[in-house]
């Protein structure tokens, strides 16, 4: 991993005697997107409200490029673009005027702002409504309008909060598209989420928050070697065949196998044994139907790992 | 620990966002309407009833100000309650209004200090509640010139200019009151509710009250201990301490503003106009509460701001 931009150690939040953020520590390397993932209320947003210095840092510390974002906030937000959760606009101006306004509070000169506002907009896509009001748009283009306002800051770190919540499928593709393609330019992306599998597709690391405090960090795949244990989940489909199941448990690197219907058999393993979990049905004289390798998705793990916590706390949903 | 940068960063950028934003709004529009409608209603009324009764005050034209025909009020008793209302309406959603377009936090992760933002609004709230007093005033004093056909004294014109300062410090305090609640109260209905509410507490029944408090604070038997602090907690309500200053900035054989003595009287030519140094003396303590007044609840504002969080 490269040089971290965003680095965080130990940070917590208490509000009086609640603890919204407890301790979290994590890294952001230079041109990742890590994604910041968990229910509802598990304290993301106030970890990016502390990283953007908005709120205040109870205990810990964090560093954006080096600043400290307590001491330091101007700097700090100079080099950072964030899009809150839900993010709002002036409805009675247009997206140019918006982005105008906030060109000025980030000190761009008179000269540049212009042509850096149009760039921004055709960049997300929005070019042709520039001069409709905000008041009219979609939230998917409310969405990417906020974008368009971290492209216009030229900024090196872009923090999202759920950046998809609340869009339909077909935004939010279009959404993290245009997050893929923030991070092609070079931006390191800290986005938060709840929702999973939308997400999993384009992080790069993910660090799953539950009630304050980061209970998994890593990339999927090594989540779901942690998580879900065998790795490899094999599901085989066939008919026919005798002895299937104890032949298909003699393979080696197989350690479970399960016949969750008739017909239908699902290994653990410790490698992809897809081909010889083939050889072996054919063997025993099955008729191979289907053959599927389970992806570890972000979902899988979720679930599994709160399942498995000893004690399921409800989680607040103060958001 | 201190912060790095001026703490007024982007204060200009605020400033004059806030201000296009008040001069198209739909209130401005209200605002004009108002301005004029009172001040051709004022001039009216005060026009008639000076032609009706003075031949010859040396003030003539500062009555065009205070000179009530019935039914409706004087100028300044028109400005004593139209200008609260005015400050009270464009600043009583200026923060909770950001919160639920839910632009502050975009707004403030931009490199600028939540000082700039609140300061910047007050500015600029009170710079438009100057344009329109401004405009009032001008067309009072160019309606009356028309009307009376006198030119005014230079002094007329100093006090005339000091009482439309002073309207400016008063509507200083509304908004910096109504600014206060927007901080505090997220929804706007309610802090628009709750100022408005102690507007009327403060103008109509705190000066009514104070005199029944003083009794019952002040076990002396002595009267005119009881009629000062009756009036020193009539002076508590803003609206007290404009109606006091206009007394001495607009009348200008004002000598007082709390009970006279016998032997202060000794010497003195009743009736006789004081010099505008003096009458400025006399309502010193008032201008300098409503200037106060204004920076105390701009401060509970500012720290109330301050602490809040930003999420939405």
């Amino acid at each position: 991993m490269s040089k971290p931009v965003i680095e965080a150690n130990g940070l917590s939040k208490r509000y009086g005697t609640a603890t919204a953020v407890d301790g979290v520590t994590f890294s952001v390397g230079e041109g990742e997107i890590f994604g910041l993932l968990g229910p509802n209320g598990a304290g993301k947003t106030t970890t990016i409200l502390m990283l953007l210095g908005l709120s205040d840092i109870s205990a810990g510390e964090a560093s954006v490029f080096g600043h400290d974002p307590a001491r330091e906030p101007l700097a700090v937000k100079r080099r950072v673009g964030y899009m809150p959760d839900s993010v709002g606009f002036y409805d009675n101006l247009t997206a140019a005027d918006n982005l105008h306004y906030t060109a000025r509070l980030m000190g761009i000169p008179a000269a540049e702002r212009k042509q850096k506002i149009a760039e921004a907009l055709s960049r997300v896509g929005l070019k042709d409504v520039a001069e409709k009001r905000v008041g009219a748009f979609s939230r998917g283009m409310r969405q990417r309008l906020a974008l368009a306002e971290i492209v216009m800051k030229d900024a090196r770190v872009a923090i999202l909060d759920e950046p998809t919540n609340g869009l339909d499928p077909q935004a939010s593709l279009e959404l993290l598209d245009l997050i893929r393609a923030l991070k092609a330019s070079g931006v390191s992306v800290l986005l938060s989420s709840h929702l999973l599998d939308r997400v999993q597709s384009v992080c790069d690391r993910v660090a799953l928050f539950n009630a304050g405090k980061i209970v998994l960090m890593g990339t999927v795949a090594e989540l779901g070697r942690q998580v879900l244990g065998g790795g490899y989940a094999v599901e085989v489909e066939a008919d026919g065949g005798r002895d299937v199941t104890k032949r298909l448990a003699a393979l080696t690197g197989v350690r479970t196998v399960s016949e969750p219907s008739p017909g239908r058999w699902r290994l653990t393993c410790d490698r992809d044994l897809r081909g010889e979990a083939a050889a072996e049905v054919v063997a025993a004289g099955g008729r191979l139907k289907q053959l599927s390798l389970d992806q570890p998705s972000l979902e899988n793990i979720y679930t599994r790992y709160f399942q498995s916590a000893a004690q399921p706390q409800e989680v607040s949903h103060a958001a | 620990m201190r912060r790095e940068g001026s703490a007024l960063h982007g204060l200009g950028v605020v400033v004059l966002k806030e201000l296009s934003d008040h001069l198209t709004s739909a209130r401005m529009r209200v605002l004009e309407w108002l301005v004029v409608l009172v001040a051709l209603a004022a001039v009216y009324a005060a026009i008639t009833q000076i032609r009706d009764v003075t031949a010859q005050d040396p003030f003539l034209f500062l009555r065009l100000f205070t000179t009530a025909r019935q039914p409706l009020p004087s100028f300044v008793a028109f400005l004593s309650f139209l200008v609260p209302l005015m400050a009270i309406g464009l600043g009583f959603d200026a923060v909770n209004s950001e919160h639920n377009r839910r632009t502050l936090s975009r707004v403030l992760s931009q490199p600028i200090y939540r000082d700039a933002l609140l300061f910047g609004k007050f500015l600029a709230g009170l710079a438009t509640l100057s344009v329109s007093l401004i405009v009032l005033w001008l067309l009072l004093i160019g309606l009356g010139l028309i009307m009376l056909g006198v030119p005014p004294g230079g002094e007329e014109v100093a006090r005339a200019f000091i009482f439309l300062l002073v309207t400016i410090a008063y509507a200083g305090v509304w908004l910096a009151l109504a600014m206060l609640f927007s901080v505090l109260f997220r929804s706007a209905a309610t802090a628009a509710l709750v100022t408005l509410g102690l507007w009327l507490f403060l103008t109509v029944i705190w000066p009514a009250l104070s005199p029944a408090l003083a009794e019952a604070l002040v076990p002396s038997g002595d009267q005119a201990t009881t009629i000062v602090a009756a009036q020193m907690l009539a002076r508590l309500s803003p609206s007290t301490l404009f109606g006091e200053i206009v007394l001495a900035i607009l009348h200008p054989t004002t000598r007082t503003l709390g009970p006279v003595y016998l032997s202060q009287l000794q010497g003195a030519v009743m009736g006789a106009p004081l010099p505008l140094s003096a009458s400025i003396m006399v309502a010193w303590p008032q201008i300098v509460g409503l200037i106060a007044a204004t920076i105390l609840l701009f401060v509970g504002g500012y720290i109330a701001f301050q602490r809040q969080e930003v999420r939405a």
